[in-house]
């Protein structure tokens, strides 16, 4: 009796849930189609975004990513040849930084709102902004990329090392000039992993990127990210259905993008470690 | 002396970036306090909880404060969603690792990754424009308690699936054969040997996806109506704090303000809390 019902309930449940993310998927694909054309990514919102395209939407998405890139890739990357350098290593210390990466994944993406919202755009005069949206959206993907940056470095076979040493190279040499450039996979890996975090956030942006759906003249206008108008079309425009689903479509195809990018990176870089240690394929 | 060499700077520069990296959750912690300090002054924190209702605005001698309604919220859909995602996410999560065959299994769990990085407000856009015209056919209004936990649900799913098919690869195979020694069935092995043996990994999984749903905003945001109040059914609409964060913070000023992040902190502390409590007995049989 067991021995069928085990198997029956797995497959059952299989079925509902892929029936479940079918039909969200091809809902998405169905009602957004019909509106996708050139026009759309080209031309600007008009009547509040129930007509025209997302232009200057897609230009805000791509400003606001930038800056999160510019600020947290070089932190990131640092902090991440930090934890993985084992002589620079103070261990208390270390684990305090872990920790308190790990709280920070753990932190709901409207309190960054509330956070970006009170220091950026308030306290520190930048308003809401391209500028205080891209660095709200830096500290979110922070953890992401230190994680997936350091994993890469450690993962670097350790006679890559013993042998740059033994060639009498400056450790700073070693790390910047071989373990870096060794590790570029991984690293692009949790870069793209980051901005695909990035891309789906909304919630940390309303109250930092702001709305306004014109194409930005410089980082201290708002501009409104693809995620944030998909929001405003779906609740706040009656009749802006049909552009938030083809704009819900657009989104999701970068996103799709964005992972297939990411896995192409990733299977690289397993490809390369197994090229410097051929144990590493096996693995 | 002090010689300036690459090494030190090396170390110098990183050491910084680490821990201007460690200082950022501090600060976001400290900000959300400091910034809920004037409404914790003037109204004290028990009128969060014992007010009339959530008026924040007009008349002064008419305003009232009350979160209750809102944290009763945020946790029914939140809880509400993982006792769906428990056991359909580790019954899936099964039939990846024991029974999928690989022509299947492969496709399916890339569709569920592909779900994992579908963003919130997509889910908030179809739960809006197909879900709730659904549940509103059957029993209006539609926007409520119930469409936030089925959004909600299938929001945290591919969290569980993909979390639980790692606790379940990471079982020894010779877990397995012990059981088929011990004369046990496979499915008696599974349920008995493997899915035990995984239980930290899942039990690791089900918290963070009930902190993911606790935390997250745009899906409940759009589909559950919005309406601050006790809910008596399934089918009255609700708001949760995260909700009432976003809706609100775009016009609110002085008290108002402090106040919405008095419900960023209480949601900060409510997700904490279940972290750590989902710590605590971990550490207690460590150490039994």
């Amino acid at each position: 009796m067991r021995e069928t019902a085990t198997p029956l309930a797995a497959w059952g449940a299989t079925a509902a849930v892929l029936a479940g993310a079918l039909w969200m998927l091809i809902d998405v694909l169905w009602r957004g189609a019909p509106g996708l054309s050139m026009g759309f990514l080209l031309e600007a919102p008009r009547d509040a975004g129930r007509a025209g395209g997302v232009a200057p939407i897609l230009l805000s998405t791509i400003w606001i990513l930038a800056v999160a890139l510019a600020a947290a890739l070089p932190l990131g990357l640092a902090t991440a040849i930090w934890l993985s350098e084992s002589t620079l290593q103070r261990p208390r210390l270390q684990r305090a930084v872990r920790l308190s990466l790990d709280m920070l994944a753990g932190v709901p993406s409207i309190v960054f709102g509330l956070f970006g919202n009170a220091v950026f755009a308030v306290a520190l005069g930048m308003g809401l902004s391209i500028l205080s949206g891209g660095l709200t959206l830096a500290c979110m993907a922070l953890p992401i990329i230190i994680r997936t940056a350091e994993e890469g470095l450690r993962a670097l076979p350790p006679e890559l090392r013993l042998q740059a040493a033994a060639l009498g190279l400056r450790r700073s040499r070693i790390v910047l000039g071989l373990l870096l450039p060794a590790a570029l996979p991984a690293l692009l890996a949790g870069t793209l992993l980051g901005i695909g975090r990035a891309l789906a956030e909304t919630a940390a942006l309303i109250f930092t990127s702001g709305y306004v759906d014109r194409a930005p003249q410089s980082w201290l206008d708002s501009g409104r990210a693809l995620s944030v108008h998909i929001y405003d079309l779906s609740m706040n425009v009656p009749g802006g259905e049909h552009n938030a689903y083809t704009a819900a479509l657009v989104l999701m195809a970068l996103i799709v993008a964005i992972n297939a990018a990411t896995q192409a990176a990733a299977r690289h870089w397993r490809r390369a470690l197994s090229w410097q240690d051929p144990a590493a394929g096996d693995r | 002396m002090f010689r300036w060499n690459s090494d030190r700077a090396l170390a110098a520069v990183t050491g910084l970036a680490a821990r201007l990296a460690a200082v950022i959750v501090l600060l976001i912690i400290g900000f959300v306090i400091l910034q809920s300090v004037p409404a914790l002054q003037e109204l004290g924190p028990v009128r969060f909880f014992t007010d009339d209702g959530w008026y924040p605005t007009g008349e002064v001698a008419a305003r009232g404060y009350n979160l209750a309604p809102m944290v009763v919220a945020t946790v029914l859909c939140a809880v509400g969603a993982l006792l769906l995602a428990a056991p359909l996410g580790l019954l899936v999560a099964v039939w990846l690792t024991e029974y999928a065959p690989a022509a299947l299994g492969r496709p399916v769990e890339a569709l569920v990754g592909l779900m994992a990085g579908v963003p919130s407000v997509v889910y908030g856009l179809w739960g809006l424009v197909t879900l709730v015209p659904l549940i509103a056919a059957w029993q209006p209004p539609g926007a409520s308690l119930l469409s936030g936990i089925l959004v909600l649900f299938l929001m945290v799913l591919p969290t569980v699936i993909l979390a639980t098919v790692a606790a379940l690869r990471a079982v020894t195979p010779e877990w397995r054969m012990a059981a088929a020694a011990l004369g046990m069935g496979p499915t008696g092995a599974l349920w008995r040997v493997v899915v035990p043996a995984a239980r930290g990994g899942i039990r690791g999984a089900l918290v963070l996806a009930l902190a993911r749903a606790i935390g997250e905003t745009m899906a409940v945001l759009m589909v559950t109506g919005n309406v601050v109040r006790m809910p008596d059914s399934l089918f009255d609409p609700v708001r949760t704090l995260t909700a009432n964060i976003a809706l609100e913070l775009a016009y609110a000023v002085d008290l108002h303000r402090s106040a919405l992040f008095v419900g960023g902190l209480l949601l900060a502390a409510l997700v904490a809390a279940l972290v750590l409590a989902a710590e605590r007995p971990r550490e207690a049989r460590r150490h039994a």
